[in-house]
């Protein structure tokens, strides 16, 4: 097993993670980052590194602007190892990880966890059969290894991110047979009350319009404000039916890509013990932190979008504002609040458009929570909607009790992609807030890891 | 087993490549991608049976966190294979239902 000791140690290489690095370099703290894929970028920069000309152009600048963040890692002093996987966070700084079969101890005097986001569940009818995923997996694997559809490809659901993978995909020569989009029509009236806001962040409306008038350019069938989605297939995805405009709609599809957002990945703050609160704005849970990002009295901070969705560019800059919070309280910067101030203002310039896209892209109840009973919900130990309704009018109060009902969470993927749904459903059907049911009770390992690796 | 690919990777992409053997099938794929990738551009289209209901599956989420995407490698099972780059040589079978630790090759264990 080795060990190393750092004054700050960081876990993930996104945005948030990499500037945040940078930043402490940049006061003389010894940093070490750790991240579970072999190459720095996280989702957003994905392979940016080392990406051909030619799949940079297809992703567009927002894309290739992450070697500016990569290169000045690079160059910051801060060691990477790259392939770790955390099992294991303490509150004193302590992390636990493998790599490469063997186990190693990071123990920094603070810990920056900066975990990013992953795409909210999508449980509807049929959403477990192969050829179903999200569309950010399907972008992860364009950035990673170039892959497009081989053939016509359907796109479901709503978000600026199935609009980005649509254009960039067009980019690319492939063909996309149908957009079905799950945009709730009066959104945009409860959207509107944000628009000063949205204004502020005028780059990216504009971009958003960009990308919808490619759409159009290319003539795929936009099927806007559906219900009532379901996969249909027996043992792989054939196809989608919806209803749009009163009509039911049925599209063929062998891939299907399905999205409505992204939420914050909180597996480690909540195994640290961490408080965590309901955000009712983007549905989603989210850790208790100070303005700095720091959980409770621990060693421990939270930056980016595991701390609560913000995007790639407020992510890098809450990032920074972490980490100078840790360089003041190890005596390397004396005027914090002078250095914050600028990042700060960056920071409600990067969110100004933040609660537009929230309202706008609210992914609507029926996406969220399923009513048909039949729906899978915890697709690891294949329990459905209508078995964890049963289990509240069986007096289970919470996630964490649906495990003994029916072991519901406790899976390979430990609640990863049924917690949310779990917590809304039963909330729900209990009639009480989120906040009331909880969350499950997070343990490590946290990832699995062999008892072989443990002892090397 | 498989089948007409879901996805494709232009040659263009495509630098140096890699064997990997998939139940017993060769199959060339590009270096420096991971086996879930491989698998998928190759035209495996489903990558186990489920523990409980024994239904097909397939990768998900691609980032590690939905385990969708489990696969024994090297005789190791239920290897996260979204998170595991090809190496030449690598031999990958598909699951059926729950991970047999007798037969599996816990060699590294030792």
């Amino acid at each position: 097993m080795s060990e190393v000791v750092a004054d700050f140690v960081v876990i993930g290489a996104g945005p948030a993670g990499m500037a945040a690095a940078c930043e402490a370099r940049s006061h003389g703290l010894s940093v070490v980052l750790l991240d579970e894929q072999a190459a720095i970028g996280g989702q957003i920069y994905r392979g940016v590194e080392t990406a051909p000309s030619d799949r940079l152009e297809v992703l567009g600048k927002d894309y290739a602007v992450g070697r500016d963040l990569t290169s000045a890692f690079c160059s910051s002093g801060a060691r990477h190892v790259g392939g770790a996987t955390v099992w294991n966070v303490s509150t004193d700084g302590t992390v636990d990880y493998v790599t490469n079969g063997s186990s190693g101890k990071a123990v920094g005097k603070y810990v920056l966890i900066a975990s990013g986001a992953m795409e909210r569940p999508f449980p509807i009818r049929g959403w477990t059969l192969p050829g179903v995923m999200g569309a950010g997996a399907a972008q992860i694997l364009l950035k990673g290894a170039g892959a497009l559809p081989s053939g016509p490809v359907v796109l479901a659901g709503c978000g600026p991110l199935l609009y980005l993978l649509a254009w960039q995909y067009l980019r690319a020569g492939a063909s996309i047979r149908a957009l079905v989009d799950t945009t709730d029509r009066s959104a945009h009236l409860h959207a509107a009350r944000y628009v000063t806001g949205a204004l502020l962040g005028w780059r990216d409306l504009a971009k958003g319009i960009k990308l919808l008038a490619a759409l159009r350019r290319h003539r795929v069938p936009v099927y806007s404000g559906c219900t009532d989605l379901a996969v249909e297939g027996e043992s792989r995805v054939e196809g989608l039916s919806f209803r749009h405009g009163g009509k039911l709609v049925q599209v063929p599809a062998s891939l299907l890509l399905l999205h409505q957002g992204v939420v914050p990945n909180t597996q480690i703050s909540w195994s640290t013990g961490s408080a965590h609160r309901w955000n009712a704005e983007q549905l989603c849970w989210q850790p208790v932190t100070d303005v700095w990002g720091r959980l409770g009295e621990t060693s421990l901070y939270v930056a980016g979008d595991s701390r609560a969705i913000v995007g790639a560019q407020a992510s890098a800059v809450q990032g920074r504002l972490a980490a100078l919070a840790i360089a003041a309280r190890l005596g390397a910067v004396t005027d914090l609040d002078r250095r914050a101030a600028p990042l700060q203002r960056d920071f409600r310039r990067h969110t100004s458009i933040r609660p537009f896209l929230d309202s706008l892209y609210r992914p609507r109840d029926e996406n969220r929570i399923p009513q048909d009973g039949g729906v899978l919900v915890c697709r690891c130990e294949e329990v459905t909607a209508a078995q964890i309704r049963r289990y509240v009018e069986l007096g289970c109060q919470g996630p964490n009790q649906t495990k003994a009902f029916g072991r519901c969470g406790m899976g390979p993927c430990q609640g990863r992609f049924c917690g949310l749904t779990v917590t809304e459903l039963i909330a729900g059907t209990r009639g009480v807030p989120p906040d009331e049911v909880g969350y499950y009770r997070i343990r490590p390992p946290i990832k699995p890891v062999t008892l072989g690796e443990l002892t090397r | 087993m498989t089948t007409e690919a879901l996805f494709s990777i232009p040659h263009t992409a495509v630098v140096k490549t890699v064997t990997i053997i998939i139940d017993g099938k060769s199959l060339t794929v590009p270096d420096g991608i991971s086996v879930a990738a491989a698998l998928l551009a190759g035209g495996v289209r489903d990558f186990r049976s489920t523990v409980v209901g024994k239904a097909p599956r397939a990768p998900y989420c691609m980032m590690g966190v939905c385990f969708e995407c489990l696969i024994e490698i090297d005789g190791v099972p239920a290897r996260q294979s979204c998170l595991v780059p090809v190496r030449d040589g690598m031999r990958i079978r598909r699951q059926d239902g729950a991970a047999d630790l007798v037969t599996a090759n816990l060699g590294d264990v030792a």
